[in-house]
């Protein structure tokens, strides 16, 4: 079938498998590597991108069902500004560690930050319950998210501009 | 100290941008790639004409193979070949060694011996045709009875699972002991109080986010075999492809890129990697394997299986006199663990834990059962976890039947910071510790005290009439642990005939900045981070002038890799004592250079300057292009600064802490909610507090996971009840609390710059503390883990279930 997704703002286009999913679209057919993959079954959130915004698990989603639709991976969360506030307050607050559930878990921060800039810890966590980490034990990643609700992304800019 | 107020910066100097020169909080130096998605994971390696395979596995966990048909698979459209037991009998690799002295299949022959075992490999275009044409592989099985329950595997009427060993006529692998039974049975025999309890760890599965996998190519050409793969251990790996092949060492690259968390799972070697190879051997063409979640959890590297019966002996007032365990240990169908080859059961024998008694003994039986291998994983320690477990129950059992406050208790017997170096009654020296000071202050930060006095409160507002049914149930649980790290001395420990010795290079270019080559391998410890900081402590350079190489066998020096918290205490003393070198020969660069003489030199953190003239000075930079240049060295020094160390740790190091954990139980569903956890760790000095709370923070979640969800249970016929993350649940963020660190600070006597290792110790103490507070809300002796709703409520309800079976 032939599809067309906008992927970080590119347009991308071509035949795929009915079969395909989303996440190997990106990974092998897009060579967009960021995106993990880890259990299959939508437990883990190591293969979260943003579909129009809203955060799925690209495991679960067909490729040909973006056909028409906007997908953000980790490589589109950087601009020519800077990183992400998210991606600086993951660095700060040490939220990573082996980095593999790092680009999920960051998409899905993004997500909560734009429908709620400043979520309370509570929030946070429930916002990233669909995302498993098996390093961090989750405490400094809420602080990550907290930081970048903290720092909005003209700050992080200038500051990286400086 | 609580994590509220951050740890002030052991080193005050600052690098130009702004690192601590040495010690002191960090940002980590590999978060850059991470955070833009740019870290490479084996699986986003991609090669030239790649082909990718895939292995069927058994659906049984005891059969007969009768025959196996790969005609229609073979004919399937972009399948470039399938290989079959058969196929590997032909190249003499049907079969390799394991870590412990046994063999596995790498694909099964004669008979499937656990559910997912590895049969046929098919190697296609993409992966989604290598998956397809599995299921046109026909395999004909004669399913056998499973030996299930460990229990029963030495019964006389149990099927032999190992009937490919000459001789075999029954299911035991081994009888193991340490301590002294006769003078335990004499501590044992003038007690006031005996308390006994039978305790399952049950088996468990590290489960890191990235799976396992490998990419392997051999150049036929110029014979070099190269090999990326999700590997702890790069260079083990390499001898034992070498040794188990007959490849030639100094032909095989093992490449470890960017690892996706470890924990254990990740020190074997899988049937899947040496396939790739053979993959790769086979059609000329570089071959990716990637297992999927269920491979992961169903076949690799399982943890603990340990069935334990423990005796404590103490007088009435609570001293405790003597501790025996008898273990029950299942290894599965083949004996996989990975560990130092003189200690079948692990370092399991340092389970008298923390306390101050005289006689201890424990005896290990190990029986291979239906199940897959392994048995040393997740962050264990060498089965110090299931040591610690054990010993902090009985502990608890024992104030339990006291009925003595826990903290008391274990206050009242702790090992005292005057009797160490301290040898424990099964042989171990711990080097330092000062746990009363650790224990106290985990006590002060959890306001211990107000908690009893809470739950007291609590307990008699549910004894009143009309009280509230749905009140939760609050226990307080506490542990504290003595860890036995940095394995090891190479005259004491190996792994297959291979010393547990660390090499290590520093190399400083002539502009003064600076290359470490390491043998170990992070999956996620940050050791570009701290390694630099390492080496900064000691010879001044800046972190970030500093580069950490490591996970490349052709570019880094021999050593056993990272597991059992190891890296810090063998390649970070290695990562010291090669700066302590640089540093040396760098004074006697600068004594050329100054026209002086060495003993004239005084150092001050980066730079030699003479005794008396702080002005006459050479920073490294100007000492590094010096050893490079035309000056006259005295005779006999080489020019240039570098030094390549191989450490052999003179003794393990012991970290230790204290935990306390606080749990509500709803008393209508036995959900266990963790409503508070303090955890005060002892490491030593910490080289990024960061990165030291990051570890401990993780090593917390494993423990809730372990304590409240995480299990391996197989049912009747042995199929796995785990086999997904929708059955094997691992805590998410609702389920772990803010965690609440404290620290003390006592150095390694014998590390050169006094560090223990943190990456295991909280997976090591906390799952007794989380267990110890829901039995203290339940009002219950003992009942197993994990606490899932039903598991507590059946406990509460007087029927407690063994977690480790879907039988009653």
């Amino acid at each position: 079938m032939r599809i067309s997704v906008r992927v970080n703002g590119d347009e991308a286009s071509g035949d795929v498998e009915p079969r395909l999913l989303l996440v190997h679209y990106l990974r092998q057919t897009l060579g967009l590597t960021g995106t993990h993959w880890g259990c299959d079954t939508s437990n883990c959130g190591a293969c979260t991108v943003l579909l129009d915004g809203v955060p799925v698990k690209s495991c679960t989603v067909l490729a040909v069902m973006a056909d028409g639709h906007a997908v953000t991976t980790v490589e589109g969360l950087a601009t020519s500004d800077g990183l992400d506030p998210v991606q600086e307050g993951f660095m700060q607050e040490h939220g990573l560690q082996c980095g593999f559930c790092t680009p999920g878990m960051m998409l899905t921060a993004r997500a909560l930050l734009d429908r709620d800039p400043d979520p309370d810890e509570a929030t946070i966590r429930e916002a990233i319950s669909g995302n498993l980490c098996r390093c961090t034990g989750y405490e400094n990643i809420v602080r990550a998210i907290r930081w970048a609700a903290g720092h909005p992304a003209a700050e992080v800019a200038k500051e990286a501009s400086l | 100290m609580t994590t509220t107020e951050r740890p002030a910066d052991s080193d005050d100097l600052r690098s130009p941008a702004g690192n601590p020169l040495g010690f002191g909080r960090m940002l980590r130096k590999e978060d850059a790639r991470f955070l833009r998605g740019h870290g490479r994971y084996v699986d986003d390696v991609v090669l030239p004409g790649m082909l990718h395979g895939a292995i069927l596995r058994s659906p049984y966990a005891h059969a007969r193979i009768l025959s196996v048909d790969t005609t229609a698979a073979d004919a399937h459209p972009g399948v470039k070949a399938v290989i079959t037991g058969k196929t590997l009998e032909g190249l003499n690799l049907a079969w390799m060694p394991t870590l412990s002295g046994d063999v596995t299949a790498v694909l099964a022959t004669d008979k499937v011996r656990f559910q997912g075992q590895e049969v046929a490999f098919v190697i296609a275009d993409d992966e989604y045709t290598a998956r397809d044409a599995l299921e046109l592989v026909d395999v004909e099985y004669e399913p056998l009875p499973a030996v299930v329950d460990a229990r029963h595997a030495l019964d006389p009427d149990a099927p032999v699972i190992r009937d490919d060993l000459d001789g075999r006529t029954d299911n035991h692998i081994y009888d193991w002991e340490a301590g002294d039974a006769e003078a335990c049975e004499a501590a044992f025999a003038r007690a006031d109080v005996v308390v006994a309890e039978d305790m399952i760890y049950p088996r468990v599965h590290p489960a890191p986010m990235e799976t396992c996998g490998s990419v392997a190519y051999m150049d036929k050409v110029t014979g070099k075999l190269t090999v990326w793969t999700t590997t702890q251990a790069p260079h083990a790996h390499r001898t034992v492809y070498a040794l188990v092949a007959g490849l030639p060492e100094h032909k095989i690259q093992i490449i470890s890129p960017d690892i996706g968390g470890g924990f254990g799972n990740k020190v074997g070697i899988y049937p899947g990697y040496v396939l790739s190879i053979v993959g790769s051997i086979v059609t000329g063409a570089p071959v990716k394997w990637m297992e999927d979640r269920s491979e992961n959890l169903m076949s690799t590297s399982f943890a603990r299986d340990y069935h334990m019966h423990g005796e404590i002996a103490a007088t009435k007032d609570g001293k405790i006199l003597a501790l025996r365990v008898n273990v029950l240990a299942d290894h599965g169908a083949f004996n996989g663990v990975a560990q130092p080859t003189k200690f079948p059961a692990g370092f399991f024998h340092v389970f008298t834990g923390s306390y101050d008694y005289p006689a201890a003994h424990c005896k290990v039986t190990a029986v291979y059962t239906n199940k897959a291998l392994g048995g040393v994983a997740y962050a264990c320690s060498f089965r110090i976890t299931e040591a610690v477990y054990l010993v902090e129950r009985m502990v608890d059992c024992l104030a339990f039947e006291l009925k003595m406050d826990p903290a008391e208790l274990r206050m009242k017997n702790l090992l005292r910071p005057e009797q160490f170096p301290y040898t424990s009654p099964t042989g171990w020296v711990y080097d330092s510790g000062d746990y009363p000071r650790a224990l106290a202050e985990a006590m002060r930060i959890a306001g211990y005290d107000e908690l009893r006095k809470e739950q007291a409160e609590r307990r008699a507002a549910a004894a009143r009439p009309g009280a509230d049914p749905s009140a939760p149930l609050m226990g307080i649980g506490l542990s504290f642990f003595t860890e036995a790290v940095g394995a090891g001395p190479r005259k004491h420990m190996d792994i297959l005939g291979l010393g547990m010795a660390d090499g290590c290079e520093l190399r400083l270019h002539p502009t003064g900045k600076a290359q470490l080559r390491l043998s170990v391998q992070t999956q996620g410890q940050g050791h570009e981070t701290t390694f630099a900081q390492i080496v900064s402590h000691v010879i001044g350079i800046p972190p970030e002038d500093i580069e950490v190489l490591h996970g490349d066998t052709d570019n880094t020096p021999f050593g056993l890799g990272t597991y059992g918290s190891r890296s810090t205490p063998v390649s970070g003393a290695a990562a010291a004592v090669a700066a302590q070198r640089v540093k040396e020969k760098a004074r006697i660069v600068a004594a050329a250079a100054l026209e002086c003489s060495v003993e004239d030199l005084e150092w001050e953190h980066g730079r030699w300057y003479v005794r008396g003239d702080p002005e006459s000075a050479k920073t490294m930079a100007e000492l590094a292009m010096a050893a490079h240049s035309a000056l006259e060295l005295p005779e006999g020094v080489e020019g240039h600064l570098d030094a390549s160390v191989v450490y052999d740790p003179p003794n393990l190091t012991y970290p230790f802490g204290a935990y306390i954990c606080v749990v509500d139980v709803d008393p209508q569903t036995g959900a266990v909610k963790v409503r508070r956890f303090i955890a005060v760790d002892d490491c030593g000095p910490r080289i990024n507090p960061m990165i030291v709370e990051g570890q401990v923070h993780g090593g917390l979640a494993d423990g809730v996971g372990m304590a409240l969800m995480e299990v391996i249970a197989f049912d009747s016929d042995g199929n796995n009840l785990g086999g997904s993350f929708m059955d094997y649940l691992l805590p998410t963020s609702m389920e772990c609390p803010s965690w609440e660190l404290g620290m003390t600070v006592t150095p390694s006597p014998h590390h050169p710059i006094g560090v223990k290792g943190v990456g295991e110790s909280a997976t090591v103490g906390s799952p007794a503390a989380v267990v110890n507070a829901v039995l203290d809300a339940l009002g219950l002796r003992h009942a197993d883990m994990p606490f899932t709703p039903a598991m507590t409520w059946r406990a509460m309800q007087g029927r407690p279930m063994r977690p480790d079976l879907a039988i009653e």
